[in-house]
């Protein structure tokens, strides 16, 4: 067997004709895993007794005749802000280096209800902090494409994981472009679901009304498989949706022809050549498959940054303030009183942009600037979903670039604070809206770096979104 | 008032001024579990026993809303006359410290959950409307132990299991003028709260806890004065105390030319004063913003109507059905509305006796001296409502005097048993037989030849001797209106 090559559906009907078992499929890919990891970093540990077991568990109900699942024995890697009970999860951060969570996530034990079999926990940036992943306090991630450049963040181990082949599957969150950005870096295929679809209970929280879990893996299928398992109602998470779940491997139909795909000239003023040449073939591709092009407008985006960093750092200062040294996390030595200890544990255990966005997001929401800062951007967040609502009474889908340039070098743009926050120009706006968006490869720049087109849909309209997406991969046959 | 508090300033001095007092009362709700996960509410457990990963804190874990703490709020707002809000939001209040797991409390900020409420109390025989501001859910914080640990000389240990107990919030406008009457508010508080059921309003559990707001002004001006916020007033006795001296305290301030420091005061019972905390304690930005976790509370006119329906009588509702219903006095009606598991006793022995005078007596005399003397409660009172019932009946179709009624009553109290039981055991039955009753008043009288002289002479307070000694003969067994009759006959006018 070639990992590199197989998808979800192959390893399903491999394992129901016997040509080889769920254990020894584990055990490959952990094997080829650890020998992987020190090119790219990509896992920060792995879990072998869980997969293993998992494997087994596999094998039985194929023995016995039962339905193995729809990720039967699908080697899959898991972002390190995603709880694993009995298995650590850092949030790659110092904070929590120790932390073994007593609980599952909900789209943890759905994955692994439908057969799947999590090797490892994958690297990322600091509590899903930035968009190179070079916020882990645990090393960077190198993107297997090119060591020398990033793998986008932050979800960059997973989707690393899943380009280098040493996961099929591969579970991210996405708060701002976390998994998009990532997935278009890698050149694989990354889902942010509609904000509710899937559970966030377990999810380590960054901020929390833009936070969500999706896929990434090297096919839109194998996505719409992955998605198939985890989304739906969860009565531990509040925000999530009762909307019952549609078929999703049945909407792959490949009929997109009639379907209206707007085109967002904001998104494209002013966009590179390097990108924005891959990405007119590919609107090209998509008129030849029958799908018409319209111009629209979604004259908020502008406000879309100063929006969510706002919003994300207000809500982020309160989500990390529990990392205090009281409980699972690290706890500074250098204290003699509860003040002193608060300050010391975390100013050794967060990492600068952490910092940087606790300090930020304290600020806006404080005394006589909540007003100015936090309340009015909650207002422009709710005109930038106006802008897409209005959007979807005219096109089905919004197709747009997923980032303004590709994969970048390590170090590039560490500095910069400000324009590494431009890297989700693109992205942030589908989360702001709480509508679904995804990244599906499109093509490579001249210097042979994936690009990502992005494609998103009106609330719950994942169907749609990953029917446009599987056409288009097939009909363009980009693969890694 | 205590000696400390006259050792401020004199009373003379203090009549010149008047309080300003407001109420922050945190009720716990009477809920089996907790408000944002399935953790039982259970009091005494060891620590740390009834949390998860929700209560805890734990990275990933998410709070869903407890409906039946939100109906017990509800229930509240409509007892204390509030407007509950169609919608309303929790939000996070920011702060550190070690039993706050999250370093955020959940609780409602900007959108409350009731508002513009109020409530009656009476001093003085002085009706008087209290304003509540506001009605609010949130959750509970753990409880850091400072003592009694192995390492307590180092550490602090916390205990979460308090964690996540769903608490209201009702704060009062500042309308009270004195510790008189912000007594009588916790008082009337506490008392709806507990009928209605939404709290067992238990001090002692800290099911009840008491934040006060205080200034002074001198009597006559319209201006508030700086208020301090007093705190750790934990019983009804150290609220008064706490009230009494922070206002001595501000009054004896302003007098020697000084001014109010807007500060938080903890109480401390021990010395019975209030002191100033270090303003590291309490100098907080607590940063709210709405809780994103949790979708805003929205409650429909059927859902309010339906638990305005399940809604029990209210205290002053049933006092005044009492007097209506059963003719009892206002005093009486207030005594036996006092709780509602005494309201509750005294209708069920009223209906059983039909008599509801007769029992309100009863009920209200020897029961609760007999049980104040036993300390015990009305819901653990050996004598059954039913047992009660049966003595007013005894009593009122003649088969027992009320002298051996007041007999019967403490062997029932002791044993638990049912007073025709006793009175069989004991032959104590009224002797209403003329025949019997004149055979023993002709042997009476046959004895007593010298009060009958007397008696005859004019000095007619004999008569009670005559009575005395029936009675004496059959231990107060006699019906007092046969053998009266009887006696007048016997004696006829004196000459």
């Amino acid at each position: 067997m070639d990992l590199r090559k197989l998808t979800a559906e192959q390893i399903r009907a491999d394992l129901l004709q016997r040509r080889y078992s769920a254990v020894e499929l584990a055990q490959a890919a952990l094997e080829f895993a650890e020998r992987e990891n020190p090119k790219t970093n990509a896992y920060l540990h792995f879990c072998p007794e869980r997969a293993l077991e998992a494997a087994r568990r596999v094998d039985e109900k194929i023995a016995r005749g039962e339905d193995p699942g729809l990720l039967a024995g699908v080697p899959t890697a898991v972002k390190d802000v995603i709880l694993t009970k009995g298995v650590r999860t850092t949030c790659a951060s110092r904070l929590l280096q120790d932390f073994i969570p007593p609980y599952d996530a909900t789209a943890v034990a759905r994955l692994e209800a439908a057969g799947a079999v999590i090797i490892g926990k994958t690297n990322c940036d600091e509590f899903a902090m930035g968009s190179s992943n070079e916020n882990s306090a645990f090393g960077p991630v190198r993107n297997p494409l090119d060591p020398e450049r990033v793998p986008g963040g932050s979800s960059g181990g997973s989707a690393a994981a899943v380009a280098q082949g040493t996961a099929v599957v591969a579970l991210g969150s996405d708060t701002g472009g976390s998994i998009r950005q990532p997935a278009a870096f890698c050149g694989v295929v990354g889902v942010t679901p509609t904000y509710g679809r899937v559970s966030r209970y377990g999810l380590t929280a960054f901020a929390s009304s833009l936070d969500h879990i999706g896929p990434l893996s090297r096919t839109v299928r194998d996505s719409a498989r992955v998605l198939q398992v985890i989304a739906g109602r969860d009565p531990r998470d509040s925000t999530s949706a009762f909307a019952p779940v549609p078929d999703y491997l049945a909407a792959l139909n490949g009929n997109v022809r009639g379907l209206k795909i707007g085109l967002p000239k904001e998104y494209f003023e002013g966009l590179s050549d390097e990108v924005g040449r891959p990405l007119q073939e590919g609107v090209r591709l998509l008129e030849s498959l029958g799908c018409t092009v319209h111009e629209i407008s979604l004259p908020t985006t502008p406000y879309a940054i100063p929006c969510y960093y706002i919003i994300c750092t207000a809500e982020a200062s309160s989500n990390l303030a529990r990392y205090d040294g009281v409980r699972y996390t690290i706890r500074s030595q250098q204290a003699t009183d509860i003040i002193e200890m608060y300050a010391a544990t975390r100013g050794e255990g967060f990492g600068a942009e952490c910092k940087r966005r606790i300090m930020l997001g304290t600020y806006v929401l404080s005394a006589g600037y909540y007003d100015a800062y936090y309340l009015k951007a909650q207002k422009v967040r709710t005109l930038i979903a106006r802008d897409f609502a209005q959007a979807f009474q005219q096109v089905d889908l919004i197709v747009t670039p997923v980032s303004p340039f590709p994969a970048f070098k390590l170090g590039e743009k560490i500095d910069d604070p400000l324009q590494m926050y431009l890297s989700d120009i693109y992205t942030i706006t589908g989360d702001l809206a709480g509508i679904p968006c995804m990244s599906v490869p499109c093509g490579r720049t001249r210097d042979g770096l994936p690009v990502g087109m992005q494609i998103l849909a009106n609330h719950f309209q994942e169907a749609l979104m990953l029917r446009l997406a599987d056409a288009f991969e097939r009909a363009g046959g980009f693969q890694l | 008032m205590s000696t400390s508090t006259q050792s401020l300033v004199s009373p003379e001095v203090l009549a010149r001024y008047e309080a300003v007092i407001g109420l922050e009362v945190h009720v716990q709700l009477a809920t089996r579990t907790k408000i944002f996960c399935r953790c039982p509410t259970s009091f005494g457990d060891p620590p740390n026993t009834n949390v998860c990963p929700v209560c805890l804190g734990m990275p990933g874990a998410l709070p869903v809303m407890n409906k039946r703490a939100v109906e017990l709020a509800i229930q509240a707002a409509l007892a204390l006359n509030c407007r509950v809000n169609s919608f309303s939001r929790m939000a996070r209040k920011n702060y550190f410290y070690p039993d706050l797991p999250k370093g955020y409390q959940i609780s409602q900020y900007e959108l409350p959950l009731a508002e513009h409420g109020w409530l009656e109390i009476e001093v003085d025989g002085v009706t008087k409307r209290i304003g509540i501001t506001r009605l609010h859910l949130e959750e509970d914080a753990g409880k850091s132990l400072h003592e009694g640990f192995k390492d307590s000389d180092r550490y602090t240990y916390v205990d979460l299991n308090r964690c996540g107990i769903p608490l209201i919030e009702i704060v009062s406008e500042p309308d009270m003028r004195s510790s008189a009457e912000a007594y009588a508010y916790l008082t009337k508080l506490k008392q709806i709260l507990q009928y209605i059921e939404v709290s067992t309003c238990d001090m002692e559990k800290g099911h009840l806890r008491c934040d006060a707001n205080v200034s002074v002004r001198p009597k006559g001006s319209t201006k508030f004065g700086t208020k301090t916020e007093v705190k750790n007033l934990n019983s009804f006795r150290f609220l008064q105390m706490a009230l009494d001296y922070e206002i001595a305290r501000q009054v004896a301030i302003l007098e020697a030319g000084g001014t109010i420091e807007q500060e938080t005061r903890l109480f401390n019972p021990e010395t019975g004063q209030t002191a100033g905390m270090r303003s590291k304690e309490f100098a907080h930005d607590y940063r709210y913003f709405p809780e994103p976790d949790l979708l805003p509370l929205r409650i429909s006119q059927e859902w309010l109507e339906q638990l305005q329906a399940r809604m029990p009588e209210l205290p002053d509702q049933k006092r005044q059905r009492f007097i209506e219903q059963y003719g009892l006095r206002e005093y009486d009606a207030r005594v036996l509305t006092m709780t509602r598991p005494l309201a509750d006793y005294f209708e069920r022995v009223a209906q059983a006796s039909g008599n509801p005078v007769e029992s309100a007596k009863w009920v209200q005399g020897e029961l609760l001296g007999a049980l104040n003397e036993a300390g015990k409660e009305i819901t653990e009172s050996p004598i059954p409502p039913e047992h009660l019932a049966e003595l007013v009946r005894l009593i009122d179709s003649g088969q027992l005097t009320g002298k051996l009624a007041k007999e019967i009553f403490p062997k029932m109290f002791a044993s638990g048993e049912p007073p025709s039981v006793i009175m069989e055991r004991e032959g104590l039955r009224q002797i209403s037989d003329p025949a019997e009753l004149e055979r023993l008043i002709d042997e009476i009288l046959a004895e007593s030849p010298k009060q009958l002289e007397q008696y005859r002479k004019g000095k007619t307070g004999v008569f009670g001797y005559f009575m005395g000694q029936l009675m004496k003969r059959t231990r107060g067994q006699a019906n007092p209106q046969v053998a009266t009759e009887i006696l007048q006959k016997k004696l006829g006018q004196p000459t």
